[in-house]
């Protein structure tokens, strides 16, 4: 893959508070690449995840991601082409899966009328007016794998991704991160579970103690 | 600020109200207390009519900025981090979602303020005079303790030290709303020129509005 990374981070630390949650992290990630994230309970994989997602600023070295500087305005302008999936549902309860997704896509600019088309391809074309906390954990997790699809994102981050998904939604999760890695993006995968992430991860890292090893 | 960010400040407002009219916090919890509040007063100042009719504009006032700011405060934390990414990460402006927010939670208030408003009327025998500089009053009462809770909000969610903030910032800016308030309704009662009060309030509305919007990148962040 040609062209520059899409995240590159050189010596950047993190701090929540007075804690030092990650220090010293170098890491690039191409086009194309889908990267395993691994670590023990703790070890700062949710915060690196927003990090890269923008969402905290580094307090010590130089972090770009998507061309944008992790300290300059331009983050903001970058943000609507990283989608994250935590492992806890970012979603209202109140709230259908179609509601959802038309807010989402009103923040976004993305028409409405993909909604539809999204829900079916994770397997959700029934559930448009389910209310989102009547609905399962797996259900809520694809509709913001359907929330991802409809706004166009160069780069995922995934928590977790496969928790509470049955045996179809994993298929079409993976199919959903192989597809994104095709078409020039990348993906960065945080889980437990070595096995599945190593059989499609181009490679991966481990965080131990805040820092990557 | 471009046609993008008012349909972000659209989208936040009918996200927040139908997250209202599912839940019904303020319709089903905040206004039966404040009506129960109003209620209470006369068992302690005890139920001489001219009393309640002379206290009542203010004690109404007191509820609507304690009640109105609770409202606003809690609306402006009632999302979590993952919902309040997924807003973020949709591209939403952080001044925008400060906007809807306190638009939605103004909307609220303004119904509250009405149907105590009613509860008070009926229960104090106040006089309804002046109503277009009263709708004004309430207008800008509704809309300052919005701004002001929703900024308050975005204090508390950005620091570690939580509620206990609370009272120490709306304190001292809710004082002049709740005079302007009371001074609008006294100078209306009275015949007199109520402009220099409206202009109060007005101004109180405008500069939390800066600030709010001016602040709501680095309180996302901190």
């Amino acid at each position: 893959m040609s062209g520059a990374p899409l995240v590159e981070l050189s010596g950047v630390g993190v701090r929540i508070g007075s804690s030092q949650i990650l220090r010293d992290i170098d890491l690039q990630i191409d086009a194309g690449e889908i990267v395993g994230l691994f670590g023990a309970n703790g070890a700062g994989k949710t915060t690196a995840l927003r990090l890269i997602a923008t969402l905290i600023r580094p307090a010590q070295g130089r972090g770009m991601v998507l061309g944008a500087d992790l300290t300059s305005p331009d983050r903001y302008e970058i943000r609507r082409r990283i989608g994250m999936i935590g492992h806890v549902p970012g979603i209202y309860p109140e709230m259908t899966l179609g509601e959802n997704l038309r807010y989402s896509a009103r923040l976004a600019g993305v028409a409405t009328t993909k909604i539809p088309e999204v829900l079916a391809a994770v397997g959700l074309a029934g559930a448009i007016d389910r209310t989102a906390g009547a609905s399962s954990h797996g259900m809520q997790r694809r509709a913001e794998f359907a929330r991802e699809l409809m706004i166009d994102r160069s780069l995922l981050l995934l928590d977790e991704p496969h928790s509470a998904l049955d045996r179809d939604a994993v298929d079409l999760v993976e199919g959903l991160i192989e597809r994104k890695a095709d078409e020039g993006g990348a993906v960065i995968i945080v889980s437990h579970d070595r096995d599945r992430i190593n059989a499609i991860a181009s490679r991966s890292v481990e965080l131990t103690g805040g820092t990557l090893t | 600020m471009t046609t993008g960010f008012w349909h972000q400040v659209a989208a936040v407002i009918e996200r927040d109200l139908l997250r209202e009219r599912r839940r019904g916090d303020v319709l089903w919890i905040t206004i039966p207390f404040g009506a129960i509040a109003l209620l209470l007063i006369p068992l302690a100042v005890g139920t001489d009519a001219a009393l309640l009719r002379q206290i009542g504009p203010g004690m109404y006032w007191v509820i609507v900025m304690l009640f109105g700011v609770l409202v606003a405060v809690g609306k402006a934390s009632s999302e979590t981090l993952p919902q309040q990414d997924a807003s973020s990460l949709a591209g939403l402006d952080p001044a925008a979602g400060f906007v809807g927010r306190s638009v939605s939670s103004g909307v609220l208030l303004l119904i509250f303020e009405l149907v105590v408003g009613l509860v008070a009327v009926g229960l104090y025998n106040i006089s309804v005079i002046g109503i277009p500089w009263l709708v004004l009053t309430l207008v800008l009462a509704a809309a300052g303790l919005a701004l002001l809770g929703t900024l308050t909000g975005a204090i508390v969610n950005s620091t570690s030290a939580g509620t206990t903030l609370v009272p120490l910032l709306v304190a001292p800016l809710s004082v002049p709303l709740l005079l302007g308030a009371t001074q609008a309704y006294d100078g209306l009662r009275f015949g007199h020129s109520i402009l220099s009060w409206v202009l109060v309030m007005a101004t109180v509305v405008l500069i939390v509005a800066m600030i709010g919007v001016l602040t709501a990148r680095p309180l996302q962040e901190t």
